[in-house]
């Protein structure tokens, strides 16, 4: 478990005793997780379980029907800016703006994030997108924009990655390298947790995987 | 090796926030006229339904000017506030249709900056035009030559007015499908003090008396609305995007 970079694993995120309650209907109910620094989380399960509810919980855009969630053993609510410092989440949707450029649209998460964007242009190239950072995003295809969305990944000084289905409209060759990225964030003290349908061709130690099922009564 | 093994914390955050309160305004408040730039039909089409009901009240009414003078203040203040209610929903809908909002509301700064900023830009984009144009289609509704002070005062104080309670009714019902009755009904009650006091304004100006009183009042409601609007604008985002 102790891997040699990761001096000493602690705990990043947690939540303990979480209900998501959804149209009436209970998607999950007292759950508990910890993500410690070096773990890659991958958290399965059939459509409509509640994979997305539960990362917009730990992200804090949702309020859970009940339990907490924990960055470093404090409530997220109440140390707001300091876990948003420290959090990247990206959603189903992309927040590409079409009127942009990639590049501007880029520069803009960058900055948003009080990262530098004199390197955005190299950052493109990480994500194929060079020879595009001048197109108008509304001239790109879906893949693009969630490249687009991607790239300040490369560029992140935030050590909690929450993933919402990184690899949708993903080739092949991006989805490696994003794997490559991912077991490289967590070997520098980082945690990823992540939805996906895909299996990860990521090491068993890095990995931690835990199944939603649905709730029958 | 492990580069996250310091993660900030709240008396280090000075030092990592290199992004100060008024940069972050500024990068919302430049992106969000690039992209109005880049999708000029936002900005044209409340000016031009401001220009088209204003003007055709005259051929309507008729040429009479004691009439047309009598209601310009009126129609001007109606025909802006129904422009910036037609202009509102662009405010947060796109941002929230296409996941910019979530990451908005993510970020490391004060959701009120961002919202306050968002706010400025829509002004700067409705409101401003019609105070450059109302005192030219005052002329066709032959306003009392006193009151072009006092139309352009209460423009200048009433619409920023407009947007920040217009932000609002937009945060809250960002997240229905159809919310654009709704809106108009949460919104429209709110505007009514605004347009009172300020028809009120350029009438008592037309009669060549002084109009401090309704002034004072309409910038209490920008100041009041300034400082609250804000923060119940990033209160009503976190309920709609929940």
């Amino acid at each position: 478990m102790n891997k040699p970079e990761v001096l000493s694993p602690f705990s990043l995120l947690s939540a303990n005793g979480l209900t998501c309650i959804r149209e009436e209907r209970i998607l999950f109910e007292s759950l508990d997780l910890e993500v410690k620094t070096g773990e890659i989380v991958q958290i399965e399960g059939p459509n409509g379980v509640g994979k997305t509810s539960l990362l917009r919980i730990l992200a804090g855009l949702s309020i859970p029907y009940d339990g907490e969630v924990n960055f470093q053993g404090v409530p997220i609510t109440s140390t707001k800016e300091s876990f948003h410092q420290n959090l990247l989440y990206l959603g189903h949707l992309p927040g590409v703006k079409g009127e942009m450029t990639a590049q501007e649209n880029l520069e803009f998460n960058l900055a948003m994030h009080g990262l530098n964007t004199d390197s955005a242009e190299e950052t493109l190239e990480n994500v194929s997108l060079l020879g595009f950072e001048d197109a108008l995003a509304s001239h790109l295809s879906a893949g693009q924009h969630r490249r687009i969305a991607l790239a300040k990944l490369w560029q992140s000084n935030a050590p909690i990655w929450i993933l919402d289905e990184p690899f949708t409209a993903i080739d092949k060759l991006g989805i490696k390298k994003l794997e490559q990225l991912f077991i490289e964030h967590a070997q520098n003290g980082g945690c990823v947790i992540l939805t996906t349908h895909q299996d990860l061709a990521i090491p068993e130690t890095l990995l931690k995987k835990i199944t939603l099922t649905y709730r029958f009564y | 090796m492990n580069k996250y093994n310091s993660i900030v914390t709240d008396n280090q955050l000075s030092i990592k926030a290199n992004l100060s309160y008024r940069a972050a305004f500024m990068l919302i408040l430049k992106r969000d006229i690039t992209i109005a730039f880049r999708h000029r039909d936002d900005i044209i089409n409340p000016l031009l339904f401001f220009i088209i009901v204003v003007t055709l009240f005259p051929l309507g009414i008729g040429p009479e000017s004691s009439t047309l003078s009598r209601i310009a203040p009126g129609i001007i203040w109606v025909a802006a506030l129904l422009s910036t209610l037609l202009s509102l929903d662009r405010l947060f809908k796109s941002d929230h249709d296409d996941g910019s909002l979530e990451q908005m509301l993510l970020s490391p700064h004060p959701v009120f900056i961002l919202v306050l900023a968002k706010i400025v830009a829509h002004w700067l984009l409705t409101g401003l035009p019609l105070i450059f144009i109302a005192p030219i289609l005052a002329v066709l509704l032959h306003l009392n030559e006193n009151s072009y002070g006092a139309l352009l005062l209460t423009l200048l104080l009433g619409t920023p007015i407009l947007s920040l309670i217009g932000a609002i009714g937009v945060a809250l019902t960002v997240g229905i499908k159809k919310g654009g009755v709704l809106l108009s009904l949460l919104v429209l009650p709110l505007y009514i003090p605004v347009l009172i006091f300020a028809t009120s304004a350029v009438d008592t100006a037309a009669m060549n008396l002084p109009f401090n009183g309704q002034l004072a009042i309409i910038a209490a409601l920008f100041i009041g609305s300034l400082t609250l609007a804000p923060f119940a604008v990033a209160s009503a985002l976190k309920v709609s995007t929940n």
